[in-house]
């Protein structure tokens, strides 16, 4: 493995008394793409929340590019530009265009001149095939656009890493084919990706490690060919065996 | 028709299937024309019983009230005659007071002959005022008209320059003291208020007490008391020889008190946002400032236009509290016109009429904040 791009040693946090990640430890390398999955309430969410400081994590290192997340806001600030996220809600900003929600980032952050920022928001557009929306705001789009906006916004910041918290998770099933299939091609191309997911079959194809969570703690690391044909562990098996069993 | 139909059936039947439709619909638009005003008011005036109890005790209110009304508004009025007795005489509302003393009641104390300033004044800032409510003009156009017509007011209202007489701002009064108090009070509250709604809601300690302390004292103390301070016990504080113009301490005391209320209906807006609005804007790498004014504020002050447009208006009519330091702001003009004796009894019509400017005003801030709302929210619908 090259050096990771992402890298998290014994973390540990809590909301209140509650121990929500217990001494979580995992490396992401270059072009690789790690799919969590787990019960709800394992800690999956809180985990790739940590990576980009959403959530604060209390004892532990997290490095993501060499650099370590401190409270230190210009470190957070300069990882952020380079940790792309979508959101299980996606989070697009209602008052302005698709086309603003795009340029708006590399255009204030990153300073790219509007030309520029606008040429880059189209060519993503396309990438996730609906340049055609471009003037529309986001209300006006289906829940499978959104999403794919969203993907194309977090794109728009050329990012080293995206992650993925439940991103269709929130679909109607007719749309979540073709937010996977944006995010199959992104992982064709290489993009580094760490994906919290119920879609085994999206983690089947493009995922090189699967991570198992349970109660805050990594359970189970492990290529998804082996974890899918025989996870090691009681706990994994029965959480295949109730989102697999039917 | 008919008899052409008797003679050559099919060709009847032709005639009726082509003329049927139009005629059809003609008839129909024609009976909904007769019928209209009946249909309607089957529909919404006698839909049921309790609906025709209302609409018949309205009337009743309406056959009982109006006629007098307009008796004493109108038809009994006195108008133009500038004689107190010829109103008497008459019985009606003596409008004629309005006519005889509309000048002090809507400039005061303000030199007789120089009225012209404060109207000329009062003009370009009502214009300038219309201007800034046109979304086309909030760029930098907004900041040159602006920054061309308060100096030009100034110059008008204050004088000592280019000919005209000096006139101290203790001589101001009637609607441009109002005008200024209440406009300069909700502009200056604006920023303050969104400054203290933000530190409300920061992650550091010391700036959410400054601000949580501020908006909770200030709520806590009724606005003639905070002019009570300004005016009067403030003074006490400033170094021998130092004075603060009376004015400008009312118009810091209105802008101070807004502000705290506004913070809240701020907040409320803030606080309403989801929170993946915050996150989204975080992740993207934006930084606090940059979050603020790009993603949060614009959405959020969306959200409260009417609490704040509320505010607004209890600003603009609690100027007239002023009475208490001594500023003759409009309401306390309509009174101070009511000292000469001979038109002592027409207080009701001296009232009314200051109540009418006070309503054109606020009338105008509420339609105008729907029509915002509307406005605004055009793209979010969904």
């Amino acid at each position: 493995m090259s050096d990771p791009v992402i890298e998290l040693d014994h973390v540990n946090k809590w909301f209140g008394a509650f121990h929500v990640l217990k001494d979580v430890s995992m490396r992401v390398g270059k072009g690789e793409k790690v799919v969590v999955c787990g019960p709800s309430g394992s800690g999956k969410s809180t985990v790739i929340r940590c990576i980009n400081r959403l959530e604060e994590h209390q004892k532990g290192r997290i490095l993501v590019d060499g650099i370590e997340l401190t409270g230190d806001v210009r470190q957070i600030e300069r990882i952020r530009k380079d940790v792309g996220m979508v959101f299980q809600s996606f989070n697009l900003f209602p008052h302005l265009t698709v086309l603003e929600n795009l340029t708006l980032a590399p255009n204030w952050v990153k300073n790219a001149p509007m030309k520029e920022a606008t040429e880059t928001a189209m060519y993503y557009l396309e990438r996730v095939r609906i340049p055609e929306q471009a003037q529309k705001y986001p209300g006006q789009l289906s829940g499978g656009q959104q999403q794919r906006v969203a993907i194309a916004r977090a794109l728009c910041m050329k990012p080293k890493v995206m992650l993925f918290d439940e991103p269709t998770s929130a679909l109607d099933p007719e749309m979540i084919k073709e937010v996977l299939d944006v995010m199959v091609e992104l992982a064709h191309e290489g993009m580094t990706m760490v994906c919290v997911t119920h879609e085994m079959g999206f983690a089947r194809t493009v995922a090189d490690q699967m991570i198992f969570m349970a109660e805050g703690q990594i359970v189970e690391t492990a290529p998804p060919a082996e974890f899918f044909a025989a996870p090691k562990t009681e706990r994994a098996r029965q959480f295949l065996g109730q989102i697999l069993g039917h | 028709m008919s008899d052409q139909s008797s003679h050559n059936p099919k060709t009847a039947s032709e005639i009726a299937s082509h003329v049927e439709e139009p005629s059809q619909a003609e008839l129909h638009t024609h009976r909904r024309n007769a019928f209209a005003g009946l249909g309607w008011a089957r529909d919404n005036l006698f839909s049921n019983i309790p609906n025709t109890i209302l609409t018949v005790l309205s009337v009743a209110l309406l056959v009982w009230a109006a006629p007098p009304l307009l008796d004493w508004m109108l038809l009994k009025a006195t108008f133009l005659n500038e004689d107190p007795a010829a109103c008497r005489e008459a019985g009606g509302a003596c409008w004629s007071f309005v006519t005889v003393k509309h000048r002090f009641i809507l400039f005061g104390l303000y030199p007789y002959d120089e009225h012209w300033r404060p109207l000329l004044a009062m003009a370009l800032f009502i214009a300038a005022l219309a201007i800034s409510c046109d979304s086309r003009f909030w760029n930098m156009r907004i900041v040159y008209v602006w920054g061309l017509v308060l100096p030009v007011c100034g110059i008008l209202m204050w004088g000592g320059w280019l000919g005209l007489t000096f006139v101290p701002n203790d001589k101001w009064g009637g609607l441009p003291l109002t005008l200024i108090l209440a406009t300069l009070g909700i502009v200056l509250a604006f920023p303050l208020a969104v400054l203290l709604a933000l530190g409300r809601r920061s992650d550091m300690p010391a700036i959410r007490a400054i601000c949580v302390g501020y908006i909770e004292t200030v709520r806590g103390v009724p606005l003639v008391s905070v002019l009570f301070m300004a005016s009067i016990m403030f003074p006490l504080f400033l170094p021998e020889g130092l004075t603060i113009d009376k004015l400008l301490r009312a118009q810091l005391g209105i802008m101070l008190f807004t502000a705290a209320y506004l913070a809240e209906a701020v907040r409320g807006g803030l606080q309403a946002l989801p929170k993946g609005q915050y996150e989204a804007a975080d992740a993207l790498g934006l930084g606090y400032w940059q979050k603020t004014r790009l993603i949060i504020l614009p959405q959020a002050l969306r959200l409260v236009i009417p609490p704040i447009v509320n505010q607004f208006i209890s600003c603009f009519k609690d100027t007239s509290l002023v009475i208490i330091i001594g500023l003759y702001d409009l309401l306390t003009t309509a009174k101070t016109a009511l000292a000469d004796p001979s038109w002592r009894a027409f207080y009701v019509e001296s009232y009314v009429f200051a109540a009418f400017i006070y309503f054109l005003f606020c009338y105008f801030m509420s339609r105008y904040s729907q029509y915002l709302e509307r406005r605004l929210n055009a793209g979010l619908r969904r």
